[in-house]
């Protein structure tokens, strides 16, 4: 069975068989782990030039990635964790995102970062940050969140052959989700969204692990009767803002989910465009449902009711419609709420 | 081997690696309870550096440390219970239960913190250094790092400042080889150790055996004395082992990411074996010595489990506190 972390690692397999430019590294990228699965054996294969384990040195390595780039290659780093990457906010943000405009479009800086986005069990304050607001609102970068595993692989390799800088999210609870999709063995391209449900209620607009618990909310509300888009947005930068619009238009109703900060954050971003250039359109007020703005706390009992949930989603479509709505048959599927599945028992 | 030193110094050596070897293992076995929902690193193996530093430093000196602090935070006089606590995710806990095993505080100990991204306390340490010159007391900070912080920019960038300012810091590098998986052969160049590439600074420097406990603390004597008396900042490196996995409760050895010659090399030098035999055999205490000196501390480690069990935890309302800190009474007033 193909899952979100063997579609990466067959992502990166292909990319480094296909084009001798691609180089994979970052910390543990060789190691017996091989970053959730999603680098295994690829140092065996491509060696230890091309795939390669690197110093605790995110800034300078991003540098160096930069400094590859120009020099021809395709570098892909890796980051176990988003919050590790933070340290690299100045090559990416100065460097990176900035070469291409800076030196009058004379060269382009082809680079891959991929960050993982951490959650639950106590990953806590400085594991489990979720800030592509930050990266998205930097030009030059592009920002890009899959949700399906069936998306990974093509949204990876449009990422890793895209001349400009790609921060690439894998949101961690996704890793051991399963697809049963056949290869289509396409690219899919940066910058297009994906409508997963189609209903004329509300638009939903998600990203990455948000847009899983839109679906179980948008299933459960279509058998009662409610059916909503839901647009998966898959890259955040940028916004594939003709598909929302064109929903918008047939719903009235926004409701944008983002696992990210609510103040400053994408979904105000969203909302912000759509109610500018569909004033007319809207019949409700667009809803924001986000992480609230503190971080997420170690402590099991301060993260009951921090991340949005299938639940928060169904109810609060239900009052943007003014209708009762049962929430009974995603609540009795729920395990406990700090890990992905009941197959996980820590210790990271 | 005779030591010189007394019989009550060596029990008290005894009783720190032993205390500090008792918590983890206690958190080995019950974290698959599934009630310690947290990541946590141990330091199983590692005991005789932060015990032998544990009996140098003042209340008054203070340290920060990384994400394996536990250690560190015991040495130092932290709160026992209050860490226990912390990783059940208590309001009791040393930070209400907010920031787990990776952020453990204990300012009553001075013991400033501990964060868990690699390096990020490394400039914190030398700008509470920097208070402490300041302030003119003979206190020291203490900064705690493993061997992959010293691959860090702002290690470096905080080292030259440390030794421009040549402000009291003590940079303990406790190199067990390993970053999680990754040897120091992929990390660092090996035409020097650690600390000669820290010597290039300027810097007083050491190495030793992390694992002998009576060479550690004799080292680190020196080292502090040299701080204290104004001489300016000091790096020790001292190599050592961890016995278990890098994050969580199991042994990983299975996996093959170090060599078994390796391992059994250094599972032959556990540091609590080791120093006890020879002190025994110099007849500086006896098994019966040591027998109660454990006995105290299951019982200590025990209650500490006990309380962080009972306790509460956070009402939920504490998720959303401390984002911002209120401004005090008096305020600042333009003149
Ligand atoms: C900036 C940053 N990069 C990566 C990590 C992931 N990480 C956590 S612990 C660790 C290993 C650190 O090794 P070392 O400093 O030698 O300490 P040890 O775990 O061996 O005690 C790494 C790489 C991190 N926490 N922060």
């Amino acid at each position: 069975m193909r899952n979100f972390a063997s579609e990466i690692r067959s992502g990166l397999d292909q990319a480094l068989e296909n084009d001798p430019s691609v180089l994979v590294f970052g910390l543990g990228v060789p190691d017996p782990k091989g970053v959730f699965g999603t680098t295994l054996d690829l140092q065996e294969k491509y060696g230890e030039k091309r795939v390669f384990d690197m110093p605790t040195a995110e800034n300078a390595m991003t540098g160096i990635a930069i400094g590859a780039a120009l020099g021809g290659f395709k570098p892909v780093l890796t980051h176990q964790r988003l919050d590790f990457a933070l340290l690299s906010m100045d090559q990416l943000v100065n460097n990176a995102a900035k070469w291409h405009f800076m030196f009058g479009g004379q060269r382009n800086v082809p680079i891959t970062v991929r960050m993982i986005l951490g959650r639950g069990w106590g990953q806590g304050p400085t594991h489990s940050q979720n800030l592509q607001s930050w990266f998205a609102h930097i030009p030059g970068l592009k920002v890009v969140m899959p949700a399906l595993a069936s998306d990974a692989k093509g949204l990876l390799l449009s990422s890793i052959f895209d001349p400009n800088p790609v921060i690439f999210l894998e949101h961690r609870w996704l890793h051991n989700a399963q697809t049963d999709e056949p290869e289509t063995g396409k690219l899919i391209p940066l910058g297009e969204a994906n409508l997963l449900r189609s209903g004329d209620a509300v638009t939903i607009v998600s990203v990455s692990y948000m847009t899983i618990e839109a679906l179980h909310a948008v299933d459960v509300l279509q058998d009662q009767g409610i059916s909503c888009d839901l647009i998966d947005l898959r890259t955040v930068s940028p916004i594939d803002w003709g598909k929302i619009e064109a929903s918008v238009k047939k719903t009235g109703k926004l409701m944008m989910l983002d696992t990210g900060f609510k103040t400053n954050g994408f979904a105000g971003e969203v909302v912000a465009r759509i109610t500018e250039r569909c004033w007319a359109d809207l019949t409700a007020p667009p809803v924001r449902l986000t992480a609230p703005d503190y971080s997420e706390s170690t402590s099991p009992a301060l993260t009951k009711d921090y991340h949005i949930r299938a639940e928060h989603i169904a109810e609060r479509v239900g009052s943007m419609l003014g209708k009762d709505i049962s929430v009974e048959p995603i609540l009795k599927l729920r395990g406990p709420h700090d890990v992905p599945g009941n197959w996980f028992t820590g210790p990271f | 081997m005779v030591y010189s030193i007394t019989s009550e110094f060596a029990l008290d050596l005894s009783r720190g690696m032993r205390r500090i070897r008792s918590v983890e293992e206690h958190i080995a076995t019950r974290y698959s309870e599934q009630e310690m929902r947290c990541p946590t690193h141990l330091s199983s193996g590692q005991e005789a550096v932060s015990a032998a530093i544990g009996t140098i430093l003042r209340n008054t000196d203070l340290a920060v440390s990384g994400h394996r602090a536990h250690a560190h935070y015991l040495a130092k006089g932290g709160d026992l219970n209050a860490m226990i606590a912390e990783i059940y995710g208590r309001v009791t806990g040393c930070a209400r239960g907010k920031g787990g095993s990776m952020h453990l505080i204990d300012e009553k100990a001075g013991f400033m913190g501990s964060t868990a991204i690699v390096g990020g306390t490394v400039p914190v340490g030398v700008g509470l250094a920097y208070s402490l010159m300041l302030k003119g007391s003979d206190d020291i900070t203490c900064v705690f790092l493993g061997d992959a912080v010293v691959e860090t920019g702002v290690f470096f960038e905080s080292l030259s400042f440390a030794a421009l300012k040549n402000l009291p810091v003590l940079f303990v590098c406790e190199n067990n080889f390993y970053s999680v998986y990754s040897p120091l052969s992929v990390r660092q160049s090996a035409v020097k150790k650690i600390h000669e590439k820290v010597a290039g600074f300027g810097v007083y420097t050491d190495e030793g055996d992390g694992n002998d406990v009576v060479s550690v603390h004799q080292k680190m004597s020196k080292a502090v004395n040299h701080i204290r008396s104004g001489k300016g900042p000091a790096f020790l490196e001292f190599e050592t082992f961890r016995w278990r996995e890098h994050c969580g409760p199991n042994y990983d050895d299975d996996l093959g990411y170090r060599p078994d010659q390796f391992i059994e090399e250094w599972n032959g030098r556990d540091p609590i074996a080791n120093f006890e035999q020879q002190a025994i055999t110099s007849a500086l205490f006896t098994e019966a010595d040591i027998d109660a000196v454990q006995s105290e501390i299951d019982t200590e480690v025990a209650a500490a489990f006990e309380f962080a069990r009972a306790s509460d935890f956070p009402s939920l309302e504490e998720a959303s506190m401390h984002v911002f800190a209120t401004a005090a009474e008096e305020g600042i007033f333009l003149k």
